[in-house]
Protein backbone atom coordinates (compact mmCIF):
# COMPACT_ATOMS: atom_id res chain seq x y z
CA UNK A 1 0.00 0.00 0.00
CA UNK A 2 0.70 3.63 -0.88
CA UNK A 3 2.21 5.86 2.13
CA UNK A 4 2.60 9.12 2.29
CA UNK A 5 3.43 10.69 5.79
CA UNK A 6 3.77 13.94 4.44
CA UNK A 7 0.42 14.19 3.44
CA UNK A 8 -1.06 17.26 6.22
CA UNK A 9 -4.32 14.75 7.56
CA UNK A 10 -1.98 11.96 8.83
CA UNK A 11 0.55 14.16 10.58
CA UNK A 12 0.27 14.50 14.47
CA UNK A 13 -2.49 17.54 16.00
CA UNK A 14 0.00 17.71 18.60
CA UNK A 15 3.75 18.61 19.35
CA UNK A 16 6.45 18.52 21.86
CA UNK A 17 9.68 20.77 22.71
CA UNK A 18 11.84 20.11 19.90
CA UNK A 19 9.72 19.20 17.11
CA UNK A 20 10.54 19.93 13.51
CA UNK A 21 6.79 22.14 12.47
CA UNK A 22 5.58 24.52 10.79
CA UNK A 23 3.88 28.24 11.44
CA UNK A 24 1.48 30.64 10.14
CA UNK A 25 1.27 34.59 10.52
CA UNK A 26 -0.45 37.16 9.10
CA UNK A 27 2.76 39.93 8.32
CA UNK A 28 -0.11 42.81 6.75
CA UNK A 29 -4.33 42.72 6.97
CA UNK A 30 -5.54 43.64 3.54
CA UNK A 31 -6.04 47.25 5.03
CA UNK A 32 -2.29 47.41 5.83
CA UNK A 33 -1.03 46.81 2.08
CA UNK A 34 1.15 48.98 0.06
CA UNK A 35 -0.44 51.25 -1.99
CA UNK A 36 0.67 50.09 -5.27
CA UNK A 37 -0.48 46.57 -5.06
CA UNK A 38 -3.20 45.33 -7.89
CA UNK A 39 -6.71 45.03 -6.22
CA UNK A 40 -7.20 41.12 -5.96
CA UNK A 41 -3.89 41.43 -4.08
CA UNK A 42 -4.79 44.58 -1.67
CA UNK A 43 -8.54 41.93 -0.91
CA UNK A 44 -6.08 39.32 0.69
CA UNK A 45 -3.59 39.51 3.57
CA UNK A 46 0.65 38.90 3.34
CA UNK A 47 1.12 36.05 4.61
CA UNK A 48 4.25 33.94 5.89
CA UNK A 49 4.83 30.40 6.34
CA UNK A 50 7.90 29.00 8.16
CA UNK A 51 9.94 25.53 9.80
CA UNK A 52 12.00 25.35 13.04
CA UNK A 53 11.70 23.89 16.30
CA UNK A 54 9.08 24.01 18.77
CA UNK A 55 10.04 25.79 21.45
CA UNK A 56 6.82 25.18 24.32
CA UNK A 57 6.82 21.94 26.41
CA UNK A 58 3.74 21.13 24.52
CA UNK A 59 1.17 22.43 21.70
CA UNK A 60 -1.27 21.57 19.05
CA UNK A 61 -2.59 22.72 15.80
CA UNK A 62 -3.31 26.07 15.68
CA UNK A 63 -2.12 27.27 19.04
CA UNK A 64 0.54 30.41 18.86
CA UNK A 65 3.65 29.08 19.34
CA UNK A 66 7.61 30.30 18.72
CA UNK A 67 9.89 28.05 17.18
CA UNK A 68 13.76 28.33 16.65
CA UNK A 69 14.84 28.07 13.07
CA UNK A 70 17.66 26.15 11.85
CA UNK A 71 19.83 28.88 12.02
CA UNK A 72 18.72 29.80 15.86
CA UNK A 73 16.17 32.85 15.04
CA UNK A 74 13.00 32.80 17.46
CA UNK A 75 9.87 33.45 15.22
CA UNK A 76 6.34 33.74 16.40
CA UNK A 77 2.52 32.07 14.44
CA UNK A 78 0.61 29.76 14.82
CA UNK A 79 1.22 26.07 14.65
CA UNK A 80 0.04 24.56 11.00
CA UNK A 81 1.97 21.50 11.00
CA UNK A 82 3.94 18.97 12.48
CA UNK A 83 6.86 17.30 10.36
CA UNK A 84 6.33 19.10 7.65
CA UNK A 85 7.25 17.43 4.78
CA UNK A 86 7.45 18.25 0.62
CA UNK A 87 4.78 16.66 -1.36
CA UNK A 88 6.22 18.16 -4.98
CA UNK A 89 6.52 15.24 -7.47
CA UNK A 90 6.85 15.00 -11.28
CA UNK A 91 3.48 15.41 -11.82
CA UNK A 92 0.48 13.78 -13.56
CA UNK A 93 1.24 12.88 -17.15
CA UNK A 94 1.17 15.57 -19.69
CA UNK A 95 0.78 13.22 -22.51
CA UNK A 96 1.71 15.84 -25.44
CA UNK A 97 5.07 15.90 -24.13
CA UNK A 98 5.36 12.27 -25.01
CA UNK A 99 4.79 12.94 -29.07
CA UNK A 100 7.62 15.92 -29.11
CA UNK A 101 10.81 13.21 -28.88
CA UNK A 102 9.23 10.68 -31.10
CA UNK A 103 8.60 13.63 -33.87
CA UNK A 104 12.41 14.67 -33.21
CA UNK A 105 13.14 11.47 -34.08
CA UNK A 106 11.62 11.09 -37.53
CA UNK A 107 12.66 14.62 -38.37
CA UNK A 108 16.16 13.83 -37.25
CA UNK A 109 16.36 10.80 -39.47
CA UNK A 110 14.71 12.59 -42.26
CA UNK A 111 17.62 15.12 -41.95
CA UNK A 112 20.55 12.24 -42.00
CA UNK B 1 -0.04 52.94 19.53
CA UNK B 2 1.20 52.90 17.03
CA UNK B 3 -0.68 51.41 14.34
CA UNK B 4 1.39 48.88 11.59
CA UNK B 5 0.70 51.06 8.32
CA UNK B 6 3.28 53.72 10.53
CA UNK B 7 5.26 51.03 11.53
CA UNK B 8 5.51 49.85 7.78
CA UNK B 9 5.89 53.56 6.53
CA UNK B 10 8.60 54.16 9.28
CA UNK B 11 10.93 51.20 8.03
CA UNK B 12 10.66 52.14 4.28
CA UNK B 13 11.89 55.41 5.68
CA UNK B 14 14.93 53.85 6.80
CA UNK B 15 15.12 51.82 3.80
CA UNK B 16 18.45 53.58 2.44
CA UNK B 17 19.75 53.26 5.99
CA UNK B 18 19.08 49.99 6.14
CA UNK B 19 20.64 49.07 2.84
CA UNK B 20 24.00 50.71 3.33
CA UNK B 21 24.62 49.05 6.45
CA UNK B 22 23.46 45.84 5.12
CA UNK B 23 25.71 45.96 1.80
CA UNK B 24 28.73 47.85 3.28
CA UNK B 25 28.16 50.03 0.04
CA UNK B 26 27.73 53.51 0.20
CA UNK B 27 26.23 54.86 -3.07
CA UNK B 28 26.00 58.67 -2.74
CA UNK B 29 29.94 58.72 -3.70
CA UNK B 30 29.02 57.37 -6.97
CA UNK B 31 26.09 59.62 -7.43
CA UNK B 32 27.28 63.04 -9.94
CA UNK B 33 23.61 64.99 -8.25
CA UNK B 34 21.99 64.61 -11.84
CA UNK B 35 21.59 62.04 -14.05
CA UNK B 36 24.76 60.22 -14.42
CA UNK B 37 26.54 58.02 -11.65
CA UNK B 38 29.98 56.37 -11.79
CA UNK B 39 29.55 52.87 -13.37
CA UNK B 40 32.56 51.82 -13.48
CA UNK B 41 33.69 53.28 -10.39
CA UNK B 42 31.28 51.24 -8.21
CA UNK B 43 32.18 48.13 -10.06
CA UNK B 44 35.74 48.88 -9.20
CA UNK B 45 34.98 49.86 -5.69
CA UNK B 46 34.71 46.50 -3.89
CA UNK B 47 38.30 45.86 -4.95
CA UNK B 48 37.56 42.46 -6.02
CA UNK B 49 39.67 41.50 -9.53
CA UNK B 50 38.48 39.22 -12.10
CA UNK B 51 41.53 37.07 -11.11
CA UNK B 52 40.55 37.41 -7.75
CA UNK B 53 37.17 36.71 -8.06
CA UNK B 54 38.01 33.37 -10.17
CA UNK B 55 40.25 32.03 -7.34
CA UNK B 56 37.07 33.15 -4.88
CA UNK B 57 34.84 30.92 -7.09
CA UNK B 58 37.24 28.06 -7.47
CA UNK B 59 37.76 27.98 -3.56
CA UNK B 60 34.19 26.49 -3.86
CA UNK B 61 33.60 24.29 -6.89
CA UNK B 62 32.17 27.38 -8.56
CA UNK B 63 32.71 27.06 -12.57
CA UNK B 64 34.95 25.62 -14.98
CA UNK B 65 31.65 24.29 -16.32
CA UNK B 66 31.94 21.95 -20.00
CA UNK B 67 30.24 23.54 -22.95
CA UNK B 68 28.94 20.79 -25.42
CA UNK B 69 28.10 21.12 -29.30
CA UNK B 70 24.28 20.25 -29.71
CA UNK B 71 25.06 18.67 -32.70
CA UNK B 72 21.80 16.88 -33.02
CA UNK B 73 19.76 20.45 -32.28
CA UNK B 74 22.24 22.18 -35.47
CA UNK B 75 21.32 19.33 -37.51
CA UNK B 76 17.38 20.44 -36.85
CA UNK B 77 17.56 24.52 -37.41
CA UNK B 78 19.41 23.47 -40.40
CA UNK B 79 17.10 21.08 -42.15
CA UNK B 80 14.40 24.52 -41.77
CA UNK B 81 17.03 27.17 -42.73
CA UNK B 82 17.89 28.69 -45.72
CA UNK B 83 20.74 27.29 -47.70
CA UNK B 84 23.97 27.80 -46.56
CA UNK B 85 22.42 29.20 -42.85
CA UNK B 86 22.81 27.34 -39.91
CA UNK B 87 25.01 28.05 -37.16
CA UNK B 88 26.66 25.32 -34.73
CA UNK B 89 24.88 25.41 -31.48
CA UNK B 90 26.50 25.12 -28.22
CA UNK B 91 25.87 25.02 -24.83
CA UNK B 92 27.32 25.90 -21.46
CA UNK B 93 26.14 23.46 -19.25
CA UNK B 94 25.90 26.12 -15.88
CA UNK B 95 23.94 23.05 -13.86
CA UNK B 96 27.66 21.99 -13.65
CA UNK B 97 28.03 24.40 -10.65
CA UNK B 98 27.62 23.45 -6.97
CA UNK B 99 24.15 24.45 -6.48
CA UNK B 100 23.04 23.93 -10.03
CA UNK B 101 22.96 27.12 -12.19
CA UNK B 102 24.89 29.74 -13.23
CA UNK B 103 23.81 31.23 -9.78
CA UNK B 104 26.14 29.99 -7.67
CA UNK B 105 28.81 32.35 -9.60
CA UNK B 106 26.68 35.28 -8.32
CA UNK B 107 26.61 33.92 -4.57
CA UNK B 108 29.80 33.65 -4.57
CA UNK B 109 31.88 36.70 -3.66
CA UNK B 110 29.03 37.81 -1.94
CA UNK B 111 28.97 35.19 0.58
CA UNK B 112 33.24 35.63 0.36
CA UNK B 113 32.29 39.10 1.43
CA UNK B 114 29.89 39.03 4.10
CA UNK B 115 32.14 36.70 5.98
CA UNK B 116 35.63 38.45 5.60
CA UNK B 117 33.52 41.30 6.75
CA UNK B 118 32.88 40.08 9.83
CA UNK B 119 28.64 39.99 9.21
CA UNK B 120 26.79 37.01 11.34
CA UNK B 121 24.94 35.58 7.89
CA UNK B 122 23.55 36.39 4.61
CA UNK B 123 20.21 37.01 3.13
CA UNK B 124 18.60 37.04 -0.26
CA UNK B 125 14.97 37.34 -1.31
CA UNK B 126 14.83 34.99 -4.47
CA UNK B 127 12.54 32.33 -5.30
CA UNK B 128 14.96 31.20 -7.30
CA UNK B 129 18.09 29.59 -8.04
CA UNK B 130 19.93 32.34 -6.77
CA UNK B 131 18.61 31.48 -3.01
CA UNK B 132 20.11 27.67 -3.24
CA UNK B 133 22.99 29.20 -4.43
CA UNK B 134 23.26 31.71 -1.56
CA UNK B 135 22.28 28.65 0.64
CA UNK B 136 24.87 26.69 -0.73
CA UNK B 137 28.02 29.18 -0.36
CA UNK B 138 27.04 29.80 2.94
CA UNK B 139 26.87 26.02 4.03
CA UNK B 140 30.74 25.71 2.48
CA UNK B 141 31.67 28.84 4.33
CA UNK B 142 29.70 27.95 7.64
CA UNK B 143 27.35 30.91 7.23
CA UNK B 144 24.10 30.95 8.24
CA UNK B 145 21.63 32.03 5.36
CA UNK B 146 17.82 33.23 5.40
CA UNK B 147 16.22 33.14 1.81
CA UNK B 148 12.83 34.58 1.60
CA UNK B 149 10.72 33.81 -1.35
CA UNK B 150 7.40 35.13 -2.67
CA UNK B 151 5.54 31.62 -3.17
CA UNK B 152 2.06 30.96 -2.35
CA UNK B 153 -1.41 32.41 -3.94
CA UNK B 154 -4.11 33.36 -1.25
CA UNK B 155 -5.25 29.87 -1.44
CA UNK B 156 -1.70 28.54 -0.73
CA UNK B 157 -1.21 27.13 -3.79
CA UNK B 158 2.34 27.21 -4.53
CA UNK B 159 4.66 27.60 -8.01
CA UNK B 160 5.74 23.87 -8.09
CA UNK B 161 9.22 25.25 -9.12
CA UNK B 162 9.31 27.87 -5.86
CA UNK B 163 8.54 24.93 -3.88
CA UNK B 164 11.24 22.56 -4.88
CA UNK B 165 13.63 25.56 -4.17
CA UNK B 166 12.06 25.94 -0.48
CA UNK B 167 13.40 22.69 -0.16
CA UNK B 168 16.90 22.71 -2.26
CA UNK B 169 17.67 25.44 0.51
CA UNK B 170 16.65 23.71 3.48
CA UNK B 171 18.59 21.34 2.02
CA UNK B 172 21.40 23.46 2.40
CA UNK B 173 20.68 24.52 5.81
CA UNK B 174 19.20 27.86 5.01
CA UNK B 175 16.23 29.27 6.67
CA UNK B 176 13.45 29.73 4.20
CA UNK B 177 10.59 32.14 5.09
CA UNK B 178 7.67 31.59 2.36
CA UNK B 179 5.67 34.57 1.71
CA UNK B 180 2.35 35.09 -0.19
CA UNK B 181 2.36 37.32 -3.12
CA UNK B 182 3.03 40.55 -3.04
CA UNK B 183 5.58 43.86 -3.39
CA UNK B 184 5.64 44.04 0.54
CA UNK B 185 8.18 41.20 0.36
CA UNK B 186 10.84 44.34 0.67
CA UNK B 187 9.10 45.10 3.60
CA UNK B 188 9.74 41.66 5.68
CA UNK B 189 12.99 41.34 3.53
CA UNK B 190 14.48 44.96 5.37
CA UNK B 191 12.94 44.04 8.75
CA UNK B 192 15.33 41.00 8.60
CA UNK B 193 17.91 43.07 7.85
CA UNK B 194 17.79 45.46 10.30
CA UNK B 195 17.27 42.77 13.11
CA UNK B 196 19.79 40.20 12.24
CA UNK B 197 22.57 42.51 11.03
CA UNK B 198 22.90 40.44 8.21
CA UNK B 199 24.57 40.36 4.71
CA UNK B 200 22.31 41.78 1.83
CA UNK B 201 23.44 38.96 -0.92
CA UNK B 202 21.41 41.33 -3.57
CA UNK B 203 21.43 40.32 -7.34
CA UNK B 204 22.21 43.42 -7.80
CA UNK B 205 24.96 44.76 -5.96
CA UNK B 206 28.77 44.44 -8.04
CA UNK B 207 29.47 41.51 -5.93
CA UNK B 208 26.38 39.63 -7.09
CA UNK B 209 26.99 40.89 -11.31
CA UNK B 210 31.12 40.89 -11.78
CA UNK B 211 30.63 37.18 -10.38
CA UNK B 212 29.18 36.24 -13.48
CA UNK B 213 32.37 38.08 -15.58
CA UNK B 214 33.78 34.58 -15.48
CA UNK B 215 31.14 32.97 -17.27
CA UNK B 216 32.46 35.06 -20.40
CA UNK B 217 35.69 34.82 -19.81
CA UNK B 218 35.33 30.57 -20.01
CA UNK B 219 32.94 31.15 -23.12
CA UNK B 220 35.70 32.93 -24.80
CA UNK B 221 38.41 30.71 -23.96
CA UNK B 222 36.58 27.11 -24.14
CA UNK B 223 35.15 28.34 -27.82
CA UNK B 224 38.88 29.29 -28.94
CA UNK B 225 39.98 26.11 -28.11
CA UNK B 226 36.53 23.90 -29.17
CA UNK B 227 36.20 26.26 -32.79
CA UNK B 228 39.47 27.79 -32.83
CA UNK B 229 37.50 31.43 -32.55
CA UNK B 230 35.28 33.40 -30.12
CA UNK B 231 31.33 32.95 -30.56
CA UNK B 232 29.69 34.93 -33.09
CA UNK B 233 26.71 34.96 -31.23
CA UNK B 234 26.04 34.65 -27.43
CA UNK B 235 22.30 33.81 -26.71
CA UNK B 236 21.34 34.47 -22.33
CA UNK B 237 18.13 34.59 -20.84
CA UNK B 238 17.69 38.10 -19.44
CA UNK B 239 15.29 38.56 -16.01
CA UNK B 240 17.07 41.72 -13.51
CA UNK B 241 20.19 42.10 -16.42
CA UNK B 242 22.66 40.34 -14.29
CA UNK B 243 23.28 37.63 -16.12
CA UNK B 244 23.46 39.34 -19.52
CA UNK B 245 25.68 42.37 -17.63
CA UNK B 246 28.30 40.15 -16.43
CA UNK B 247 28.44 37.87 -19.35
CA UNK B 248 28.87 40.69 -21.56
CA UNK B 249 32.00 42.11 -19.61
CA UNK B 250 33.62 39.16 -19.51
CA UNK B 251 33.58 38.50 -22.86
CA UNK B 252 35.35 41.98 -23.36
CA UNK B 253 37.89 41.74 -21.00
CA UNK B 254 38.38 38.17 -22.95
CA UNK B 255 38.52 40.05 -26.05
CA UNK B 256 35.64 39.02 -27.43
CA UNK B 257 34.23 42.30 -28.59
CA UNK B 258 32.74 40.66 -31.57
CA UNK B 259 30.53 38.41 -30.33
CA UNK B 260 27.08 39.58 -30.38
CA UNK B 261 25.00 39.85 -27.23
CA UNK B 262 21.19 38.89 -28.02
CA UNK B 263 19.11 38.60 -24.74
CA UNK B 264 15.72 36.42 -24.60
CA UNK B 265 12.92 36.64 -22.38
CA UNK B 266 9.71 34.32 -22.03
CA UNK B 267 6.76 36.34 -23.17
CA UNK B 268 4.60 36.75 -20.38
CA UNK B 269 2.68 40.07 -22.10
CA UNK B 270 -0.57 40.88 -19.79
CA UNK B 271 0.42 38.85 -16.82
CA UNK B 272 0.76 41.45 -13.39
CA UNK B 273 3.49 40.11 -11.33
CA UNK B 274 2.09 41.56 -8.22
CA UNK B 275 -1.07 40.00 -8.60
CA UNK B 276 -2.35 36.98 -6.58
CA UNK B 277 -5.08 35.67 -9.02
CA UNK B 278 -2.27 35.91 -12.03
CA UNK B 279 0.54 34.22 -9.63
CA UNK B 280 -0.29 30.53 -10.74
CA UNK B 281 -1.07 31.24 -14.32
CA UNK B 282 2.05 31.75 -15.82
CA UNK B 283 4.86 28.85 -15.68
CA UNK B 284 8.07 30.71 -15.42
CA UNK B 285 8.64 32.27 -12.52
CA UNK B 286 11.90 34.31 -13.65
CA UNK B 287 13.79 34.57 -17.25
CA UNK B 288 10.19 36.48 -18.20
CA UNK B 289 9.39 39.85 -19.71
CA UNK B 290 7.64 40.48 -16.56
CA UNK B 291 11.31 41.12 -15.56
CA UNK B 292 13.21 41.51 -18.29
CA UNK B 293 11.60 44.67 -19.77
CA UNK B 294 11.35 46.88 -16.36
CA UNK B 295 14.98 45.87 -15.20
CA UNK B 296 16.17 46.83 -19.02
CA UNK B 297 14.25 50.18 -19.11
CA UNK B 298 14.84 51.37 -15.07
CA UNK B 299 17.52 49.13 -13.67
CA UNK B 300 17.74 51.17 -10.45
CA UNK B 301 14.28 49.48 -9.31
CA UNK B 302 16.31 46.89 -7.97
CA UNK B 303 17.00 46.85 -3.84
CA UNK B 304 19.86 48.64 -4.47
CA UNK B 305 19.99 52.69 -4.85
CA UNK B 306 22.01 51.48 -8.23
CA UNK B 307 22.43 48.64 -9.99
CA UNK B 308 25.53 47.00 -11.31
CA UNK B 309 23.03 45.37 -13.81
CA UNK B 310 22.94 47.48 -16.39
CA UNK B 311 21.86 45.44 -19.65
CA UNK B 312 20.78 47.83 -22.00
CA UNK B 313 24.77 48.77 -22.04
CA UNK B 314 25.79 45.70 -23.41
CA UNK B 315 22.34 44.43 -25.31
CA UNK B 316 23.20 44.43 -29.23
CA UNK B 317 19.41 42.70 -29.54
CA UNK B 318 16.20 41.83 -27.32
CA UNK B 319 14.27 38.39 -28.51
CA UNK B 320 10.96 36.26 -26.76
CA UNK B 321 10.20 32.88 -27.14
CA UNK B 322 6.90 31.96 -25.70
CA UNK B 323 6.11 29.62 -22.74
CA UNK B 324 5.08 26.50 -25.11
CA UNK B 325 8.45 27.28 -27.59
CA UNK B 326 11.21 26.67 -24.48
CA UNK B 327 9.12 23.75 -22.78
CA UNK B 328 9.06 22.21 -26.65
CA UNK B 329 12.84 23.05 -26.67
CA UNK B 330 13.00 21.49 -23.26
CA UNK B 331 11.99 18.00 -23.98
CA UNK B 332 13.61 18.58 -27.24
CA UNK B 333 17.17 18.94 -25.20
CA UNK B 334 16.34 15.60 -23.29
CA UNK B 335 15.34 13.41 -26.39
CA UNK B 336 18.06 14.71 -28.89
CA UNK B 337 20.83 15.27 -26.68
CA UNK B 338 20.36 13.40 -23.62
CA UNK B 339 20.57 16.60 -20.96
CA UNK B 340 17.80 16.70 -18.84
CA UNK B 341 17.77 20.45 -17.43
CA UNK B 342 15.41 22.74 -15.95
CA UNK B 343 12.72 24.50 -18.33
CA UNK B 344 13.49 28.10 -17.61
CA UNK B 345 16.84 28.49 -18.58
CA UNK B 346 16.13 27.02 -21.65
CA UNK B 347 14.84 30.30 -22.75
CA UNK B 348 17.79 31.20 -24.69
CA UNK B 349 17.81 27.87 -26.12
CA UNK B 350 14.41 28.56 -27.47
CA UNK B 351 15.64 31.71 -29.16
CA UNK B 352 19.53 29.94 -29.75
CA UNK B 353 16.95 27.62 -32.05
CA UNK B 354 15.78 30.05 -33.98
CA UNK B 355 18.25 32.66 -34.40
CA UNK B 356 20.76 30.04 -35.82
CA UNK B 357 18.77 29.46 -38.70
CA UNK B 358 19.35 33.17 -39.49
CA UNK B 359 23.33 32.67 -39.46
CA UNK B 360 25.73 31.17 -41.48
CA UNK B 361 26.74 27.91 -41.11
CA UNK B 362 30.40 28.40 -40.04
CA UNK B 363 29.40 30.74 -37.48
CA UNK B 364 28.53 29.79 -33.83
CA UNK B 365 25.79 30.47 -31.83
CA UNK B 366 26.13 29.56 -27.70
CA UNK B 367 23.48 29.17 -25.18
CA UNK B 368 24.97 31.03 -22.31
CA UNK B 369 23.46 28.32 -19.39
CA UNK B 370 21.51 25.90 -18.28
CA UNK B 371 20.44 25.00 -15.15
CA UNK B 372 19.49 21.65 -12.45
CA UNK B 373 15.83 19.77 -13.07
CA UNK B 374 14.12 17.82 -10.59
CA UNK B 375 10.64 17.34 -9.06
CA UNK B 376 8.72 20.35 -9.22
CA UNK B 377 10.98 22.20 -11.35
CA UNK B 378 10.46 20.40 -14.59
CA UNK B 379 8.58 20.37 -17.47
CA UNK B 380 6.60 17.97 -16.92
CA UNK B 381 5.40 19.15 -13.27
CA UNK B 382 5.03 22.70 -14.62
CA UNK B 383 2.72 21.77 -17.54
CA UNK B 384 0.73 19.60 -15.24
CA UNK B 385 0.33 22.49 -12.73
CA UNK B 386 -0.80 25.05 -15.53
CA UNK B 387 -3.07 22.17 -16.86
CA UNK B 388 -4.55 21.91 -13.17
CA UNK B 389 -5.16 25.63 -12.94
CA UNK B 390 -7.00 25.97 -16.27
CA UNK B 391 -4.41 26.90 -19.03
CA UNK B 392 -4.94 25.06 -22.30
CA UNK B 393 -1.96 23.15 -23.43
CA UNK B 394 -2.08 21.95 -27.27
CA UNK B 395 0.23 21.94 -30.19
CA UNK B 396 -0.24 24.43 -32.66
CA UNK B 397 1.06 27.83 -33.70
CA UNK B 398 3.13 29.47 -30.68
CA UNK B 399 2.23 33.03 -32.08
CA UNK B 400 -1.40 32.29 -30.69
CA UNK B 401 -0.41 31.75 -26.96
CA UNK B 402 -2.02 33.92 -24.56
CA UNK B 403 -0.06 34.04 -21.32
CA UNK B 404 -2.33 32.99 -18.42
CA UNK B 405 -4.93 31.37 -20.71
CA UNK B 406 -2.84 28.79 -23.20
CA UNK B 407 0.34 27.22 -23.86
CA UNK B 408 0.93 26.26 -27.30
CA UNK B 409 3.69 23.56 -28.08
CA UNK B 410 5.12 24.28 -31.41
CA UNK B 411 3.39 21.82 -34.05
CA UNK B 412 7.05 20.97 -35.04
CA UNK B 413 10.35 22.49 -34.52
CA UNK B 414 9.49 25.25 -37.97
CA UNK B 415 7.21 26.93 -35.52
CA UNK B 416 9.56 28.14 -33.12
CA UNK B 417 10.45 32.12 -33.68
CA UNK B 418 12.68 35.03 -31.86
CA UNK B 419 10.41 37.90 -31.93
CA UNK B 420 12.21 41.03 -32.01
CA UNK B 421 11.64 43.60 -29.45
CA UNK B 422 12.37 47.18 -30.54
CA UNK B 423 15.85 48.22 -29.08
CA UNK B 424 14.77 52.02 -29.69
CA UNK B 425 11.57 51.45 -27.72
CA UNK B 426 13.71 49.78 -24.89
CA UNK B 427 16.10 52.47 -25.33
CA UNK B 428 13.43 55.99 -25.10
CA UNK B 429 11.95 54.32 -22.04
CA UNK B 430 15.13 53.79 -20.77
CA UNK B 431 16.00 57.63 -21.19
CA UNK B 432 12.63 58.64 -20.12
CA UNK B 433 12.77 56.73 -16.60
CA UNK B 434 16.17 57.82 -15.95
CA UNK B 435 14.88 61.68 -16.18
CA UNK B 436 12.08 61.11 -14.17
CA UNK B 437 14.22 59.15 -11.41
CA UNK B 438 16.40 61.78 -11.27
CA UNK B 439 13.78 64.11 -10.81
CA UNK B 440 12.33 62.49 -8.42
CA UNK B 441 15.52 62.41 -6.23
CA UNK B 442 15.21 66.24 -6.87
CA UNK B 443 12.17 66.18 -4.90
CA UNK B 444 9.81 65.60 -7.65
CA UNK B 445 7.94 68.43 -9.40
CA UNK B 446 10.13 70.98 -7.79
CA UNK B 447 13.10 68.88 -9.04
CA UNK B 448 12.07 69.06 -12.42
CA UNK B 449 12.59 72.77 -12.55
CA UNK B 450 16.09 72.34 -10.83
CA UNK B 451 17.26 69.03 -12.45
CA UNK B 452 19.62 70.39 -15.70
CA UNK B 453 21.62 67.88 -17.98
CA UNK B 454 24.72 68.60 -17.85
CA UNK B 455 27.35 67.16 -20.85
CA UNK B 456 28.07 64.52 -18.67
CA UNK B 457 24.47 62.83 -18.00
CA UNK B 458 24.82 63.34 -21.84
CA UNK B 459 27.51 60.70 -22.04
CA UNK B 460 26.11 58.80 -19.04
CA UNK B 461 23.03 58.51 -21.00
CA UNK B 462 24.72 57.71 -24.38
CA UNK B 463 26.76 54.73 -22.53
CA UNK B 464 23.44 53.67 -21.19
CA UNK B 465 21.46 53.15 -23.96
CA UNK B 466 24.52 52.88 -26.97
CA UNK B 467 23.10 55.82 -28.58
CA UNK B 468 25.04 58.66 -29.80
CA UNK B 469 25.13 61.69 -27.68
CA UNK B 470 23.14 63.16 -31.15
CA UNK B 471 20.37 60.16 -30.91
CA UNK B 472 20.23 61.00 -27.27
CA UNK B 473 19.24 64.96 -27.41
CA UNK B 474 16.73 63.47 -30.03
CA UNK B 475 15.59 61.31 -27.85
CA UNK B 476 14.91 63.52 -24.67
CA UNK B 477 13.49 65.99 -27.28
CA UNK B 478 10.86 63.69 -28.66
CA UNK B 479 9.91 62.49 -25.15
CA UNK B 480 9.31 66.23 -24.14
CA UNK B 481 11.84 65.68 -21.22
CA UNK B 482 13.62 69.17 -21.38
Amino acid sequence: MMQDSHKQETEPREARKGDWVQIHRVILPPEERADRVPEDTRKVPLEMWMNGFLVPEKAAIGDEVEIRTTIGRSERGVLLRVNPGYEHSFGKTVPELLQIGTQLRSLLREAE
Amino acid sequence: MMSKKTSYEELMARKGEIIKKSVGIDYSQFESGSIAFDFEGMLQSTGYSLDTIRSIQRETGVGNTPIYELRNLTKLARKYAPAGKGARIFIKDEAANPSGSFKARRAATSVYHAKKHGYPGVIAATSGNYGAAVASQAAMRGMDCIVVQECYDSHRIGQPEIIEKARKCEAYGAEVMQLSVGPELFFTFLKLLEDTGFFNASLYTTFGVTGIETIGLEIAEQMRELTGDVPTAVVITNAGGGNLTGTARGLRTAGAESSRIIAASVNLEGLNMASDTQFNRKSFTTGHTGFGIPFTTFPDRSDVPRSAARPLRYMDRYVTVNQGEVFYMTEALARTEGLERGPAGNTSLAAAFAIAQEMDRDETIIVQETEYTGAGKHVQPQLAFARDNGIEIRFGDPRDEKPGTSIILPEDPSFIRARDLEMNDLRRSYIRYSVEFARQMHGGDKGAARLRFDANDMTFLAEETRYTREQVEKAIGDLGLR
